[in-house]
């Protein structure tokens, strides 16, 4: 009796702390979105500042993924299969973005880029312009969105071992086509989660990217940071309409996650 | 293909895994690499393949000196021990790896596969993936997969160490008539002398980095260079001085000058063979092999004090 008390105890609290802290304000996202009825919903959504948003925020997205994924896989093979002097101490630093506050990193390269900044001086003698701009907003979220390729790949790379590698060697495949053919193919699924969890991060990003982007609207504003200017701006519904489209593509990005997890411990 | 391995050194760190190693093994024979663990031979058969650098020496391939040719260009087969299945894959793509690798039509592949399906006895299993086989059908698809390309060597390392003991002395069988058939220059690794001694035309026992002695099985069961390969290779204890094997003694029930008393610690059936474990008067412990009759005859029992003349002895200096 004791026992079962405290297994319905345990299922309490949990389910309980995941309803108050994840579930009600989700659903509270979903709730007022429609308060006004679908038709003001789609209004809002369709103007054209929140969907130049939407359009800057999946840009940055498909620039940052595809770095991060192939940066996340060389990294992984360095750290694991070269052995090298520092490999520890690189392993270590690409967690650096989830232990740093994204406003840190958006003001240390609002530093870097500034008029008195290492970098800022170059850049703008050379007539680009970093910050206020694409180019300091992608930076940021390759930056908040670096470790998690690298950190599905490495510990799959280490419970895989290197001898299916050596195999491939002594049946006469080169570096590359080992790499091709027998490698990314054992990798696979931590490749893809790793890529769902930065896609995840780079829709979300907030911190970094509003130090930096300087917030025009129609020009530097991405999703996330168009629901907090709707949100200053009196617009409730238009920023509930904003968050439920991110709330929507979050939910996808789970059950992605759901579903190719179990596959992930699977030969 | 022969191979010629010269004044190999390698060290890992502070360990010494091999010490100015020098082999030869003639091409179209089957060698075995015997020691303990630690001893250095995959290490060796892991140089041979390019998978490892040797710190100092060099390694020839039917006379050239391969010590600075990449793995994928030596022209050998490898087999590891735990397999090293493509698990991605199906057998049939293991198998047909090499020979994709190189870009061979895809009708030679197709037949090719098919007729190593056969030789190591697959067939009706080419769709499946590894994880579908047991252990034994692994280790004959990564048999097949390392033979595909035809390699001019083939190198095993431990390949049959995980694999229970049925399987394990049906593969060697197989292994041995393969090389009979094939005549493929072929060099496995092994730390279990019967292996060695079963399968092999020549064994070169190692230990701790270095080659202890090279000759074929008879002669170093009867000729053993020293101490360590008396030991290590067939049964034998030190009796008085000198090193004897177990069916070397004689164990009879009246003493003469040429006899020396024993206890009977205790007698092991072994099946067509006796085992008696003996204490001498010295509190030296030995081991007699006898046949069941020879047991019967003498009715040994735990206890009993017997008298043991020694037929042969090897004294090493």
């Amino acid at each position: 009796m004791p026992r079962s008390a405290s297994r319905y105890g345990l299922r309490f609290v949990a389910l309980g702390y995941l309803l108050v802290v994840l579930i009600a304000p989700l659903a509270m996202v979903f709730w007022r979105a429609f308060d006004k009825g679908g038709d003001h919903l789609w209004q809002s959504l369709s103007d054209p500042n929140t969907v130049h948003a939407f359009k800057l925020t999946l840009i940055i997205a498909a620039i940052a993924v595809p770095l991060n994924t192939i940066f996340g896989i060389i990294c992984g093979l360095a750290i694991v299969r070269q052995r090298f002097p520092g490999a520890g101490i690189v392993n270590a630093i690409v967690d650096l973005p989830l232990a740093i506050s994204p406003v840190v990193v958006g003001l240390s390269l609002f530093l870097l880029f500034g008029r008195t900044g290492w970098f800022g001086p170059w850049f703008q003698h050379h007539g680009i312009q970093m910050l206020f701009a694409l180019p300091s907003m992608v930076i940021a979220t390759i930056f908040v969105s670096l470790p998690f390729v690298a950190r599905e790949v490495v510990p799959t790379l280490r419970e895989i071992g290197d001898e299916q590698e050596q195999a491939a060697r002594t049946l006469g495949a080169g570096a590359w086509t080992t790499f091709w053919r027998i490698t990314l193919p054992a990798i696979r699924w931590a490749v893809i989660y790793g890529v769902v969890l930065t896609t995840a991060r780079c829709l979300g990003e907030y911190g970094a990217v509003a130090v930096v982007s300087g917030h025009i609207e129609g020009q530097t504003e991405t999703a996330t940071l168009r629901v907090q200017d709707a949100y200053e701006n009196f617009d409730l519904p238009g920023a509930y309409g904003i968050s439920l489209v991110l709330a929507v593509i979050s939910v996808l990005v789970l059950v992605a996650m759901t579903l190719l997890k179990p596959k992930e411990s699977s030969p | 293909m022969s191979i010629q391995v010269r004044n190999i050194s390698k060290r890992f760190g502070d360990f010494q895994a091999l010490d100015d190693v020098s082999v030869e093994v003639e091409g179209g024979s089957l060698t075995a690499l015997l020691g303990p663990s630690g001893s250095g031979k995959s290490t060796l058969l892991r140089i041979i393949a390019g998978l490892e650098w040797p710190d100092g020496g060099d390694i020839l391939l039917a006379g050239e000196d391969a010590t600075t040719v990449a793995p994928q260009q030596r022209g050998v087969g490898f087999v590891f021990q735990h397999y090293a299945a493509f698990k991605h894959m199906t057998v049939r793509d293991n198998i047909a790896f090499g020979l994709k690798v190189r870009k061979r039509p895809r009708d030679e592949i197709r037949a090719r596969v098919a007729e190593l399906l056969a030789l190591v006895q697959l067939e009706g299993f080419g769709d499946r993936y590894p994880a579908q086989l047991s252990g034994g059908q692994r280790q004959r698809m990564a048999l097949a997969r390392a033979l595909a390309p035809e390699p001019k060597v083939l190198l095993l390392d431990e390949p049959f160490g995980a694999l229970d003991a049925r399987v394990r002395a049906e593969l060697r069988r197989w292994l041995r008539r393969l090389h009979d058939e094939t005549h493929t220059t072929t060099v496995f690794v092994t730390h279990d002398q019967e292996e060695a001694m079963e399968v092999a035309d020549n064994v070169v026992v190692m230990n701790r980095g270095r080659v202890e002695q090279a000759a074929t099985p008879a002669d170093l069961y009867d000729a053993p260079a020293n101490e360590f390969v008396m030991s290590f290779v067939g049964h034998a204890t030190r009796l008085g001085g000198s090193w004897v094997r177990p069916h070397d003694l004689e164990v009879v029930l009246d003493a003469d000058e040429s006899t020396r008393e024993a206890l009977v610690e205790r007698v092991v059936n072994l099946g067509f063979e006796v085992r008696a474990e003996l204490v001498s008067g010295e509190d030296e412990r030995f081991n007699v092999q006898l046949s069941r009759d020879e047991a019967d005859r003498l009715e040994l029992e735990r206890g009993q004090i017997v008298f043991v003349r020694l037929v042969r002895e090897t004294v090493f200096g």
